[in-house]
């Protein structure tokens, strides 16, 4: 039998022994279905689950929910929405109760002296010309005013096909701004034209992504076998799609066989009752999809499935330091 | 009390292996006190499976809250035989 610290030298397996007891079970809320932008290719928007369900308005009724939550076993909240920044009071709630990340267009700043260490992702599409075009604003501009030097933020910069050579100028201006970055890859939801990637477009970009972790390793929160799973869909010979995905919502998951998958996993509607099928679209291919949670998430469930070469376990050991450090888990 | 732990032991060795699939390993050889979280990759939902087949087998109840506690062989065998007793 294979054991974790024949494959490990002593800091890998110190590293090892750092995150695994963490024990991370995350759900997904829908704070508001309200937004103060319209982004081409937010799935939130472009697959109507604003309107899946009736906003939840009475914050007694949010508080109580956030502790049955917590009391099912939730360690991790992660915040979306809409804008989740439109209903400060709720976040609050998740705040004051549990570990919470708040994902945000960074347009309303968060006042820190209310909410001191909330750990915030700040989407970001593109340079100011793609963010123009798909978010109607540059939203850079404001947000890194807003959070410049902050140790609890990071931007989540979704690539797209048309960011390919242009991301090292990007990179460095959230370097410059005193932030950090996680790299994902746009989804294009909608079929934006120019925005879907091709399967040598993938290839350029992963080069590029491990570029730019090599050369701003400070700055960018990534891995490179993140990187290959997310361009590739494919980790240890297997391929990423409905039948693999570890974040559906577990109450709604019919799968037989059922795959190694987020324990006590749900995303909830802003009603609080109604459930969504998985961590993004219910309309999105699951063959095309590039959720970067949702393909983090699939490596870290499948651990025993890393420890066969000490390779693959590092690599598993560095997609979940990446998990924890972006969830506050563990230090950047 | 040390026959019944010792069988108990090796029958959640052998759960383990079947339902987890491990490779090279015999209910015998299965050292009871190898860390099966630092050492085996054991994570919560390994975890699951093996207590819903003893939990059946033995007629047990395995609290969620208490799998953290459960880091060998040898503990969830003296967890088994601690909930029968209490039963």
């Amino acid at each position: 039998m294979i054991t974790v610290s024949s494959l490990l030298d002593a800091s890998w397996y110190e590293r090892y022994r750092r995150i695994s007891k963490l024990n991370i079970r995350s759900s997904i809320y829908d704070v508001t279905n309200q937004c103060n932008l319209r982004c081409k290719g937010c799935f939130f928007f472009s697959s109507n689950e604003h309107k899946a369900a009736r906003e939840e308005m009475d914050l007694t009724r949010w508080e109580a929910f956030i502790d049955r939550e917590k009391a099912r076993g939730v360690n991790l909240a992660i915040l979306i929405g809409g804008e989740p920044t439109l209903h400060l009071d709720r976040v609050e709630a998740f705040y004051r109760r549990m570990p919470t990340f708040c994902a945000t267009n960074g347009l309303i700043r968060v006042p820190r002296e209310r909410f001191p260490d909330l750990m915030l992702g700040i989407s970001l599409w593109g340079d100011e010309n793609d963010e123009k075009k798909l978010r109607g604003r540059d939203t850079f501009s404001v947000s890194s005013k807003h959070y410049a030097g902050d140790p609890n933020v990071y931007y989540l910069y979704t690539i797209t096909p048309r960011q390919i050579g242009r991301t090292e100028r990007i990179i460095r201006r959230i370097r410059d701004a005193g932030l950090k970055v996680h790299m994902q890859l746009l989804s294009n939801d909608e079929g934006v034209d120019g925005f879907d990637w091709r399967p040598e477009e993938l290839v350029d970009i992963r080069s590029e992504m491990d570029d730019m972790l090599d050369r701003y390793p400070d700055t960018v929160i990534s891995s490179k076998y993140y990187h290959e799973i997310i361009t590739t869909g494919k980790m240890l010979g297997r391929t990423f799609g409905w039948k693999e995905c570890p974040s559906v919502t577990e109450p709604l998951d019919r799968r037989d066989p059922r795959p190694r998958r987020l324990i006590g996993f749900i995303r909830w509607a802003s009603d609080l009752k109604t459930m969504h099928r998985c961590c993004t679209s219910e309309t999105r291919d699951c063959t095309t999809c590039k959720d970067g949670a949702a393909h983090m998430s699939w490596v870290m469930v499948n651990k025993r499935a890393h420890i066969r070469t000490t390779r693959d376990l590092q690599n598993w050991i560095e997609v979940y330091e990446m998990f924890a450090k972006l969830y506050q888990f563990i230090p950047w | 009390m040390g026959n019944d732990l010792q069988a108990v032991m090796l029958r959640t060795a052998e759960v383990m292996i079947n339902e987890l699939k491990l490779e090279d390993v015999t209910p015998e050889t299965f050292d009871p006190d190898i860390d099966l979280v630092d050492e085996i990759g054991i994570d919560s939902m390994d975890l699951a499976t093996v207590a819903l087949v003893l939990r059946d087998e033995y007629g047990i109840r395995f609290d969620e809250d208490d799998y953290p506690k459960l880091t060998t062989v040898r503990k969830i065998a003296e967890y088994i035989l601690a909930r029968k007793k209490a039963a």
